[in-house]
């Protein structure tokens, strides 16, 4: 058989199954670009994220820059802040990863500082009056109580990292995001609809994985519900 | 190094006159950019905040409202565009001209209804039992309900979910420029493919400053539409239901 007669006549169905076993090293590949991508820019992320809440929620005048700073990265599109990155660092895994780690830093400051402001100021009277210091009054009663909406921004920040991974194809990586730009380029549907399912099915699996992630470190709330 | 050599390209490329004359101009593309972003913002706002409203004042279909800006969350927002343009084709039908470019309107429209509808379905159910007990008795209709009091008090956060969906609608026009249709990131588009850094770089400074001056306008719009009594608070509130946009 000739590919291009093969491709012809498979061209406007949606799926054309035996695609699949023939590119299972590039679903594998890119899947794992996919992970991989996601988990740099989200751990990144919250590295950064994690003292900028803390010192956001101590001192006003912090958060007066931090916060305005973190929803302008949000306001910009991917598209141009690649495009702003792409000059300096060119192509590949770099670009991608500043990207979205600014974005998921974005998500994650929000809600580590929501989790943070959250906590009762009786709750951290009562800490000082124990004669905590300050911090052993972080590590051992704001940040516990802050657990859930710590957790609850990762678990946005992975959903959306992996749908944003996707974009990343500009910059030459993309990870399922290539079965997206192949599908349209080639104007073939196979890789296109595997790509979108793929995705999807990795937002999926990935947020109730951090569900139960979620419910494992913050055993008390199990009371509560 | 060339770093400062190649800002002054790009400010030259950003004001030279050819980047602002004729049909795939700047002002060309900007035009299509707004257009397209402000027909589907217009289309999406119509459909989700009457529907969030209505259901969050009956209290139905709450499991929905809620999850649906979750779900849209896990769908690639590129893989939409190029599904259009599968579905579509890469023109308008007569009679959508309007939408500046239907194969990018569809998506659009589908991407900025959940983060409004969940807003506008949690702001009116939390709008306070108490008001809404004391609005009945003193005589008013489900309906002026609904309008007088629900909606107002739930502006802040309809607000909120109107300016979620408006910067995922400018973001996601911006990627539908690598689908074929002109907006103000063509030139990153064709950067690109020309392995023009200039054009890149200038044509994503241009989608950098239109975001945020999206943003800034519809921040103005909230101003002006929320009542002055339930500013203070309201923007925290407002954060925590979708608490992000969905860059594109």
């Amino acid at each position: 058989m000739h590919p291009a007669v093969v491709l012809g006549s498979n061209a406007n169905s949606w799926i054309w199954w035996a695609w699949i076993p023939d590119h299972q090293h590039e679903i594998y590949a890119y899947l794992r670009e996919h992970m991989v991508l996601t988990a740099l820019s989200v751990a990144y992320g919250f590295v950064i994220s994690l003292p900028l809440a803390v010192l956001a929620a101590r001192r006003r005048a912090v958060a007066a820059i931090v916060v305005p700073v973190v929803n302008s990265i949000y306001t910009i599109p991917s598209v141009a802040l690649l495009g702003l990155l792409l000059p300096v660092t060119g192509t590949g895994r770099e670009p991608a990863v500043i990207a979205l780690t600014l974005y998921s830093l974005a998500i994650l400051v929000r809600n580590v500082l929501e989790g943070l402001r959250g906590v009762s100021d009786d709750v951290l009277d009562a800490a000082d009056g124990m004669g905590y210091t300050r911090w052993r009054r972080l590590l051992r009663v704001e940040l516990p109580l802050a657990l859930p909406a710590i957790v609850a921004g990762i678990r946005l920040a992975t959903v959306s990292t992996i749908g944003l991974v996707t974009v990343t194809f500009i910059v030459d990586q993309g990870g399922l995001g290539r079965f997206i730009q192949d599908g349209y380029q080639r104007d073939f549907h196979t890789p296109l609809v595997v790509g979108i399912v793929l995705s999807v099915a990795l937002a999926v699996v990935t947020d109730l994985l951090l569900v139960r992630a979620e419910r494992a470190v913050t055993p008390w709330r199990k009371l509560s519900r | 190094m060339h770093l400062v050599h190649f800002l002054v390209d790009v400010w030259h490329w950003l004001t030279s006159g050819d980047q602002w004359r004729g049909g795939d101009g700047i002002p060309h593309l900007l035009a299509n950019h707004v257009r397209v972003s402000i027909s589907s913002l217009l289309v999406a706002t119509v459909i989700a905040v009457p529907l969030g409203a209505w259901l969050g004042h009956r209290g139905v279909g709450g499991v929905v409202a809620i999850n649906v800006a979750n779900v849209g969350r896990a769908i690639p927002v590129y893989a939409m565009l190029v599904l259009a343009v599968q579905i579509f084709g890469i023109t308008s039908p007569t009679g959508f001209g309007w939408t500046g470019s239907f194969v990018a309107f569809v998506p659009l429209v589908l991407l900025g209804i959940p983060p409004m509808l969940t807003n506008s379905y949690v702001g009116v159910r939390e709008a306070g039992e108490e008001l809404v007990d004391a609005a009945r008795g003193m005589g008013l209709s489900e309906g002026e309900i609904l309008r007088r009091v629900e909606i107002p008090v739930a502006m802040p956060l309809i607000m909120a979910g109107i300016r979620t969906a408006m910067v995922g609608i400018v973001a996601t026009a911006t990627l539908a420029s690598f689908t074929g249709v002109d907006t103000l990131a063509t030139p990153i588009y064709i950067g690109l493919n020309t392995n023009d850094n200039i054009a890149v770089f200038g044509g994503a400074v241009l989608v950098a400053v239109l975001a945020v001056v999206a943003d800034l306008a519809l921040a103005v719009v909230q101003r002006s539409v929320v009542s002055p009594g339930l500013r203070k608070g309201g923007a925290h509130r407002a954060r925590a239901v979708v608490p992000v946009a969905a860059a594109a």
